[in-house]
């Protein structure tokens, strides 16, 4: 291949790495956002407290602060991770938290007259929040859990400084070894943007479609 | 395990550290406010090539990590004759990428504002920069002030980013204290509890002047 | 049209007793005591604001009382008697007892994510634990009743609201509550789709056997549908049968009240 296309292959290695890591570290933060948003919104005061604890913390220290105390603190408590393990674990507990504040507002969202409704035809508590509440209150969660995954591929690239060798670790690499600085960036800049891109639009086309659905 | 001499040993220099983290986050965050609002009334004009132009920027600005768009900034630049310092290479490209996320909290605002008092101004035969200035302005800030004050916390949090280009702000000193006494427990666990600190802090600012507003 | 209150016979099968309702400083209710008979159609009438709609929810348990008793077909609702103590009452037993209540809201508050026929179906096989075959012939049986037997597969927001509150009046009936509550159900509606709806409600009293408990503000049709009118504002200031209240009525604030549905 021609210069700059040179260098992709080893670019496209990193991707790789980018959407498995993206893709984990999703689904870890789309479980956490529901076990720690029901948290939040239960009855237990204990559980309610552990689990604005657990929200605070995360979104209130740095992610790479969370990143770095995984990389360099936890060895020496004898918790020994793989890089991919660590990013995996931090980028979805920290997505996490902030995905359950969008479940708590959506469920919260929905109108009282809803659980109303469900106690007035002696449904229980729970089957109001599964039949009833969550259904809708989903509607209001996907637009707002795809730009959080947006910022979350965005975010992966964080872990090259853990030594992750994810599409932005490669650029650095590359950078390093060929000296060619401008080519490299540039193209690992296009790579995100092509991989970012497509889903902002596919956010907003579901975005239209829910709200062409709802009026 | 924990040792709290060498944690109130090394306090200082966090907290001297510190200073860069807050100056690049004020910096930044400045930048994004003012640079934010331009976009916002740019992307309000007729002039269409310049509309596109601007939007098709942020779209880039905002689908790329901070990350790259730092190697970019600091490494690139130089080549064609813009050398920055790693301070005003990072505070240039967060302050960037945020006013793309606030231009678009501007839109709200501006939009929330009734069309009769765009019609009204323009009535009373009054100049656009008068219009935007003394009418819209005022009316579109207050209610976004709260998403306004998010956006300063999720900056601040943003900053250990500016390591990656050698700005020596505090994770980064927490990490060379680390490296030369090969304890990382204290300096980074502290670093955590510092920005978790000023997080509650600057929420409990923005509240207060949420209040003072409404 | 004469009714007579003796008609109605035996025991109450829903009893207010010395009910208060505070909200914040509010009070709301006063000294509630209020026996429904079996079978028996009660209109309630009063001013906005004077706690007809709190004393329907205090029945489907959306409001505790903040004292006093509620009994429905001789079982305490809010409480457990244990020993000759009254003790609060559990969910479960707050469910048993709720589950001869049905309640039919102003605003409708169907699911917006059911299709009519699922709206009408969620209960009966989640709450009743009726087979989804047997659920769908009663909910079908049901909606045909009220008219909406050919929009099953419509969605809420494809109806009118004259068909979304008959919807909801079909969702209550199917689970053969004993007690009807229907709270202001034609407020919320355009004035051409009233009539489709009291229509419902008229065929459903007329039936003789379901007990209702008809909260409105349509003064004509309290006056031919209920056995017992009932005027409050705060506490129970007037009752009677219809013509007691609406041509005879003895309190001055009931007299004033009326009047200004006399003139419109
Ligand atoms: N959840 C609540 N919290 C505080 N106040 C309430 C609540 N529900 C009702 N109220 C107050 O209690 C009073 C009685 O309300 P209620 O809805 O029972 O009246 P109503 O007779 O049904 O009136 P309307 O004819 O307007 O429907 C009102 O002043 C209302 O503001
Ligand atoms: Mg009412």
């Amino acid at each position: 291949m021609q210069p700059p296309f040179d260098i992709l292959p080893a670019l496209l290695r990193g991707v790789w790495v980018t959407l498995e890591l993206t893709f984990a570290a999703a689904c870890l933060a789309f479980v956490i956002s529901f076990v720690v948003g029901f948290g939040r919104m239960s009855k237990h005061l204990p559980l309610k407290i552990l689990a604005a604890a657990y929200t605070e913390f995360f979104r209130g220290t740095s992610l790479l602060v969370q990143l770095f105390w995984v990389y360099f603190v936890l060895p020496l408590l004898h918790v020994n991770l793989t890089a991919l393990q660590s990013g995996i674990l931090i980028l979805g507990l920290h997505f996490g938290a902030y995905g359950s504040e969008v479940v708590r507002s959506a469920m919260m969202a929905i109108a009282v007259g809803q659980t109303e409704a469900g106690i007035v035809l002696n449904m229980k508590r729970s089957q109001i929040r599964w039949r009833i509440i969550l259904p809708q209150a989903f509607m209001i969660m996907i637009p707002t859990f795809g730009n959080n995954l947006i910022e979350l591929l965005k975010a992966t690239a964080l872990v090259s400084l853990i030594t992750l060798k994810d599409l932005m670790f490669q650029g650095t690499m590359i950078q390093n070894t060929t000296m060619r600085t401008t080519e490299t960036f540039g193209l690992v800049l296009m790579i995100y943007f092509c991989l970012a891109y497509p889903l902002t639009l596919g956010v907003r086309w579901i975005e239209r479609r829910i709200t062409v659905g709802r009026a | 395990m924990w040792d709290w001499s060498f944690t109130i040993a090394i306090l200082p220099e966090l907290l001297k550290a510190l200073k860069i983290t807050l100056s690049a986050t004020v910096v930044a965050y400045f930048l994004a406010c003012v640079l934010g609002l331009l976009i916002a009334m740019v992307k309000r004009t007729t002039w269409k090539l310049v509309v596109y132009a601007v939007s098709g920027v942020v779209e880039f600005i905002r689908s790329t990590p901070i990350l790259a768009q730092l190697y970019f900034v600091f490494y690139v630049f130089p080549k064609f004759g813009l050398t920055l310092t790693p301070f005003v290479a990072g505070v240039l490209t967060i302050g960037v990428h945020y006013s793309t996320y606030l231009s678009e909290v501007y839109r709200a605002g501006i939009d929330a504002v009734p069309v009769g008092q765009w019609e009204a101004a323009s009535v009373l035969n009054f100049s656009r920069a008068r219009i935007w200035l003394t009418i819209i302005i005022p009316q579109a800030i207050p209610p976004i002030v709260p998403v306004l004050g998010n956006y300063l916390i999720a900056l601040l949090k943003e900053t250990p980013l500016l390591s990656a280009i050698t700005l020596v702000e505090v994770l980064e000193t927490a990490k060379i204290i680390g490296d030369n006494s090969f304890r990382y427990l204290e300096p980074i666990t502290l670093v955590g509890l510092i920005f978790l600190v000023l997080s509650y802090l600057l929420s409990l600012l923005v509240q207060q002047i949420h209040a003072k507003l409404s | 049209m004469e009714k007579q209150n003796d008609a109605v016979k035996g025991r109450p099968i829903v009893r207010y007793h010395k009910i208060a309702k505070v909200f914040g400083d509010q009070q709301v209710l006063t000294d509630i005591d209020l026996d429904i008979f079996p079978g028996e159609k009660v209109a309630l009438i009063g001013p906005s604001g004077s706690g007809k709609t709190t004393l329907g929810r205090l029945l489907v348990t959306l409001e505790r009382p903040t004292s006093g008793t509620i009994e429905v077909n001789g079982e305490l609702l809010w409480h457990k008697s244990v020993n000759g103590q009254l003790l609060p009452a559990d969910e479960k037993h707050l469910r048993r007892v709720r589950g001869q209540i049905g309640l039919v809201f102003q605003q409708f508050n169907l699911f917006p994510h059911m299709s009519i026929l699922q709206n009408v179906m969620e209960a009966p096989v989640h709450v009743l634990g009726m087979s989804k075959g047997e659920a769908k012939e009663q909910a079908t049986a049901m909606l045909n009743k009220v008219g909406l037997g050919h929009k099953l597969e419509s969605y809420p927001r494809q109806l009118s609201g004259g068909q979304q509150q008959r919807v909801a009046i079909a969702r209550a009936l199917v689970m053969r509550p004993k007690v009807m509550v229907f709270d202001e159900v034609t407020s919320a509606l355009d004035p051409e789709m009233v009539g489709e709806v009291l229509a419902v409600l008229k065929e459903i009293a007329a039936e003789g056997n379901m007990t209702m408990l008809l909260i409105t503000h349509e003064m004509a049709f309290a006056r031919e549908v209920a056995d017992r009118v009932i005027f409050m504002d705060g506490k129970i200031v007037e009752q009677g049968s219809p013509n007691d209240i609406f041509v005879n009525p003895q309190n001055p604030r009931t007299n004033a009240f009326l009047s200004r549905f006399r003139q419109a």
